[in-house]
């Protein structure tokens, strides 16, 4: 990063005969930096129009438009999106995809972080025959639509009993998260020095007392990173939910669209909106609160292959 | 054991090759052999070979040949569907990079908030495609979004109303679409335009060569790998889109924004057609074979000619 910096410096010089006085309020300036607040206006907007709505009276949204700020601010339309809001039979509201999300992303981050390490350090230091093969198929897996695959899993599952279950979910999050994730572990423990694993060898340490000993507690940053992505993308996941789990387990994402698109009864837009916020709320503070951490999680993520 | 074929990682092949030695790491290995084999390698040829039988409720093996295909090439909502996809995924891999490499550019000439503004673009990224769509469902809202707000400034007559009309749906989803996915193109722009040698920019400027000009004819053809990532993350995101037109549109208005991924779940599980689902599904297959191949042999066919 620092490199960046310097070399954004260099090209902000204006010129190549040395530093000479800067106008703030060049014409190239202005048109910058008018681009991009107008740009960052259009990306900003939908979030200002999901909370003034949400914090609005039906009347008032009836009377105004969509970026009106409120006149009268109320909570009511949060707290009945939370508590209240109908799916099909249902009026508990939110609250239920909450906790179903809660309880599929806890073990569905830990299932597959835990694999994945695993799988990377394994296809890093202990190569074994076809090893490699393996990992091909793997990161060829995931390009693949994952509309072929949906149907042999549902197959798959209620053979072992778990469709429709919560820990059915886990086990295709795991599954369909493993080859970014062995991705992203087996480039970080390739890049450990090899002369650690050797001496461990030395010292007669085996594949998992090195992996919990030596590479687990280097690995924490990486590990820091997987969490991130798989926390975003599992509590985003419509597809999977929608198909392997039943009404009483739907995720958050699942039973927002239900609440919101169901054809019976008014619709009541700031409750509506305040339940979109909520289910975005999980992963705009991982967002908002991991800064660059993100970032590197999406950019090994967008480097596969 | 021997992994002599496999020149860039650090070898272990030579320890001694006793087979219990890596024991453990075949079992360690386990969920992901299980995984490449039986779910992507198994789960791909079985939903293959099922799309040329007539399973309808139940999946049977009753051969008919390439019988769902024909029914699949002649069904309207499958045009659509591939039409839409069309339209959608040349709109958005233009779009997405056009925006995505300017606002990078713009990033990158030192700017004051750099980081604040890369948040903002950055952001719609973190959420979901349901939540995407419902909050544009809203703004699009004809009732009370941006066509009823700029006919209270006094234009009557003003109509921009695309989540209702069959001619201008896609564009509607469209505009979601890039604001969800554009500030990850971005990033890797960026990313990639801190990557070029600072000389190559006083070399042009000693030439006399203008900041576009420079942009276009120097920097652009030099980022061809990031741009090549960048195409093939678009399209393979484009394949899957779904989750966003459900949410924002449900496929309507009738059936006027539908795409093949919707297909092939509401054949599976809706209309428990599963043979009609698996020939989608596995024309939806042959696409990404389709744009992945010459990306593959770009990116390695190229290095083992070098």
């Amino acid at each position: 990063m620092a490199n960046a910096d310097i070399y954004t410096a260099a090209l902000a010089a204006d010129g190549p005969s040395g530093p000479k006085p800067k106008r703030r309020f060049s014409r190239a300036n202005i048109f910058l930096y008018g681009t991009l607040i107008v740009v960052s206006l259009y990306y900003l907007l939908p979030l200002y129009v999901m909370l003034v709505t949400s914090v609005k009276g039906m009347p008032e949204i009836r009377l105004g438009n969509v970026f009106s700020p409120p006149v009268e601010v109320t909570f009511q339309p949060w707290v009945k999106a939370w508590a209240e809001a109908c799916t099909g039979i249902n009026c508990d509201g939110l609250s239920r995809g909450f906790w179903n999300s809660v309880q599929i992303l806890i073990p569905s981050v830990i299932l597959s972080i835990a694999i994945a390490s695993v799988n990377g350090y394994a296809l890093s230091n202990w190569k074994f025959k076809g090893s490699e093969v393996f990992f091909t198929i793997l990161i060829i897996g995931a390009f693949i639509p994952y509309q072929t695959m949906l149907y042999p899993i549902v197959i798959l599952l209620r053979e072992i009993g778990l469709m429709g279950s919560i820990w059915g979910l886990v086990l295709v999050h795991s599954v369909f998260g493993m080859p970014i994730l062995t991705l992203l572990f087996r480039n970080y423990f390739a890049s450990i020095p090899e002369e650690l694993f050797k001496a461990a060898r030395v010292d007669g340490a085996g594949f998992w007392q090195i992996y919990f000993q030596i590479m687990l507690p280097m690995a924490l940053p990486i590990f820091v990173v997987a969490i991130i992505l798989q926390v975003t993308g599992i509590w985003n996941d419509f597809l999977f939910g929608v198909i392997y789990t039943k009404p009483a387990t739907y995720p958050m994402t699942v039973q927002l669209n239900n609440i919101v698109n169901s054809v019976q009864g008014i619709k009541e837009y700031n409750v509506n909106m305040a339940a979109t916020l909520l289910t975005g709320l999980v992963p705009l503070i991982i967002y908002f609160a991991s800064g660059k951490l993100f970032v590197r999680g999406i950019a090994a993520g967008a480097v596969k292959g | 054991m021997t992994v002599a074929s496999d020149p860039p990682a650090r070898s272990h092949a030579q320890r001694p090759s006793r087979l219990f030695k890596n024991m453990m790491a075949k079992i360690a290995s386990i969920p992901m052999i299980l995984t490449a084999l039986v779910v992507f390698v198994g789960g791909t040829t079985w939903t293959v070979v099922h799309s040329f039988t007539g399973s309808r409720l139940l999946p049977k093996l009753n051969w008919v040949g390439v019988d769902q295909y024909e029914r699949l090439w002649n069904t309207d909502r499958w045009i659509i569907s591939i039409k839409n996809l069309g339209i959608y995924g040349v709109c958005s891999m233009i779009f997405t990079l056009v925006i995505g490499f300017t606002l990078a550019a713009l990033l990158d000439r030192k700017i004051r908030f750099e980081s604040a503004f890369r948040t903002i673009f950055l952001y719609p990224f973190a959420l979901s495609f349901v939540v995407t769509g419902l909050a544009w469902q809203w703004i699009l809202n004809p009732e009370f979004g941006i066509q009823s707000v700029v006919r209270g400034w006094g234009w009557e007559t003003f109509t921009f109303n695309p989540l209702n009309d069959p001619d201008t749906v896609m564009f509607g989803l469209l505009i979601a679409g890039l604001w969800q996915g554009t500030g990850l193109i971005m990033c890797i722009m960026l990313a990639g335009l801190r990557g070029i040698d600072e000389d190559i920019w006083k070399a042009c400027r000693v030439d006399g060569i203008g900041t576009v000009k420079t942009y276009v004819q120097v920097i652009i053809p030099m980022m061809r790998p990031v741009f090549i990532t960048s195409l093939v993350l678009i399209a393979s995101g484009i394949i899957k889109l779904y989750d966003l037109v459900v949410a924002q549109t449900n496929g309507g208005p009738g059936i006027s924004s539908e795409v093949p991924a919707k297909y092939v779940i509401n054949y599976m599980f809706q209309a428990q057609n599963l043979g009609q689902g698996f020939a989608a599904s596995t024309m939806m297959l042959c696409s990404v074979i389709i744009i992945l191949i010459p990306w593959a042999y770009l990116e390695f066919g190229g290095k083992k000619r070098g």
